[in-house]
């Protein structure tokens, strides 16, 4: 500790340490332009948007907060926005759940047992991964309609379970856990499932922080598959919603531009919280063992 | 076994009013489940499921169907005329060279300098990592719906747009962005770079995380350069990361959809500047009901992404060896 003071007040490395940083404020200032923008836009009428494009205007004079207002105003295009809220809200929720436990296990099972077609599945699971959804978006709908799945949220969320990407990721980490863990867990009278359970899952917990947030990332963001999957208005996730708000006139553009705005918002306040979890995660030195 | 008989008896005791036989074979039944032998194949069974159900059929329909016609009422085989069609067609030739370029550009922006953001991240040289963090992955939680209208927006005709006002004060005049081949590909790469930036560079970071310091350590005793610890220490251990990475780019850059749809408000843009293979894909099977002919267009598309990922993953060395 002594020793990284001394380093630290040594005029060469302040100079690194403001460039380092400087840097990384540049790059998220650019990163967040974008964002800020749309933010600025969304405190003035739709049809400036149209009109203009979108560019940083500070002018406080002419913004108003007449678009949230109309979107918290409980008329029809505020309830049906707060309809597509909770839908995509529900299913990501549902469906993260699902996919880190299902994808937890598999890559457990992969990762910890030596089984005869162990490295056979493992390459068919990075195979998977090698096809482009979209290749299989058609007969998938065509099976989904004769499962009688369209326009359920069964059929937008079971295809996406067992996640290759999620499974690899696990089976990535659980990789770097000691197996010994495992026989000493027998010894003690573990079965083999409670073992997966109370063992190996506590210790994987950082793993299904990064994965919670990447899967959550894209179920929120779907837009492919729901807007194939689901037909009525009322069963519409965020992103389909929004995305019906874009004709070409533009008399939507109110709502678009704040619902957006308001839809980055809570995503970010839980990965804002997630995050240093994450940190805390990797800093603990788990991934050693 | 010897467990198993000393057990029997017990169990026979206290179920002595059911069925003998019954009880034993489910007490064979949840041994056999609790086995090491059988816990795997439990643990793998809904993947094997998911994997024959959303996996294996769809492949082998979209292979079949690509030599179909598909009516609504009745499908009939047609042979290669879909693959033959497709050869001829020109507007598919342009969404080909669009995702091919479109990939080969994502790939050159979105590894390298990911990574070194990364290295530079995990340096002690930058403090507050926890905030630039979290704003570097933003706009990955950022919908394309969201991201990709914002950045029509910005990148419009009109001289009040902010990408217009970026480059007239550049001295680089204004543009049709939106109405141009290569001002296009600006704009895709744009968003491309503004979405996975800080997604790679998270990847890379806990690549970064798992290198053991000792062999920094090592490095330093040994009197190396900040470049050479990157060159042989860094890099080298990093390549499980960069290869994970290098696969999902591929894949992800030659199945660009979205922001293509977005950035262009559908899936029309002037002289199919934006189409994508996947976005003839959905304009035939979709919007065109052709799927048949959409199917053909996906199975090229999948020959194209599985070459280029077994390329890069033999030159990787991936295949050589399991255990490390």
């Amino acid at each position: 500790m002594a020793k990284q003071k001394t380093l630290a007040a040594t005029p060469h490395r302040r100079v690194g340490t403001v460039l380092g940083t400087g840097f990384f404020l540049i790059l998220s200032l650019i990163i967040v332009f974008p964002v800020f923008a749309g933010l600025l836009a969304s405190f003035r009428p739709g049809t400036q948007l149209i009109r203009r494009g979108l560019s940083i205007d500070l002018n406080l004079s002419t913004m108003n907060l007449d678009n949230y207002k109309y979107l918290f105003s409980g008329n029809a295009d505020s309830q049906k926005y707060f309809m597509w809220y909770k839908n995509s809200l529900l299913i990501t929720l549902v469906s993260v759940a699902l996919t880190l436990l299902i994808c937890y296990f598999v890559a457990y099972g992969l990762t910890m047992y030596d089984f005869k077609f162990k490295n056979i599945l493992f390459t068919i699971v990075l195979a998977t991964m090698m096809v482009p959804f979209e290749i299989l978006m058609l007969p998938l709908y065509k099976e989904m309609i004769a499962f009688k799945l369209i326009d359920t949220y069964t059929g937008v969320i079971i295809i996406g379970l067992c996640g290759a990407s999620t499974i690899f990721f696990f089976k990535q980490y659980l990789s770097g856990l000691p197996k010994d863990l495992l026989d000493a867990a027998r010894i003690d009278g573990c079965n083999e499932y409670s073992i997966s359970v109370k063992i190996i899952l506590p210790l994987a917990k950082p793993a299904f922080a990064s994965m919670g947030i990447l899967c959550a990332m894209g179920s929120w963001n779907a837009i492919l598959w729901p807007l194939l999957v689901l037909k009525g208005a009322e069963k519409f996730t965020l992103p389909i919603g929004l995305n019906t708000l874009l004709t070409p006139y533009g008399n939507n553009y109110d709502v678009l531009i704040a619902g957006s705005m308001f839809g980055i918002l809570p995503i970010l306040v839980i990965f804002l919280i997630f995050n240093r979890y994450i940190i805390d995660g990797m800093t603990a030195g788990a991934v050693k063992g | 076994m010897d467990v198993n008989m000393s057990r029997v008896p017990a169990e026979r005791q206290a179920s002595s009013f059911k069925n003998i036989e019954g009880t034993k074979s489910f007490m064979k039944f949840k041994k056999l489940f609790y086995s090491q032998k059988v816990a795997p194949y439990v643990f793998v069974l809904p993947f094997i499921i998911s994997f024959f159900l959303f996996w294996v059929y769809p492949l082998i329909t979209a292979f079949t169907m690509s030599f179909q016609d598909i009516g609504a009422i009745k499908s009939e085989w047609i042979g290669i005329a879909n693959y033959t069609k497709l050869l001829k067609d020109n507007v598919f030739r342009i969404a080909v060279m669009n995702s091919v370029k479109y990939m080969f550009f994502t790939l050159v922006l979105l590894i390298p300098f990911p990574m070194l953001f990364a290295v530079l991240m995990d340096s002690n040289l930058v403090k507050a990592k926890g905030v630039w963090k979290a704003v570097l992955y933003m706009p990955a939680l950022t919908s394309v719906v969201i991201s990709g209208t914002l950045f029509r927006l910005m990148f419009t005709e009109y001289t009040t747009g902010q990408m217009n006002i970026i480059s007239s004060f550049l001295g680089l005049g204004t543009y049709k962005w939106l109405k141009m081949g290569w001002s296009g590909m600006v704009a895709l790469l744009v968003v491309a770079c503004w979405r996975w930036t800080g997604v790679n560079m998270l990847y890379f970071l806990s690549g970064l995380k798992s290198i053991d310091s000792s062999l920094y350590e090592a490095a330093d005793i040994d009197g190396a350069s900040s470049m050479q610890k990157f060159r042989y220490v860094t890099l080298p251990l990093l390549k499980p990361t960069t290869v994970y990475v290098l696969t999902i780019s591929v894949y992800a850059g030659l199945a660009m959809f979205l922001e293509s749809y977005m950035l262009w408000a559908g899936n029309s843009s002037p002289n199919n500047i934006g189409l994508t293979i996947v976005g003839y894909l959905y304009k035939r099977g979709i919007e065109k009901n052709d799927m048949g002919y959409a199917c053909a267009v996906g199975v090229v598309l999948l020959v194209v992404a599985l070459i280029i990922n077994f390329a890069q993953l033999i030159l990787n060395g991936t295949f050589k060896k399991e255990e490390d």
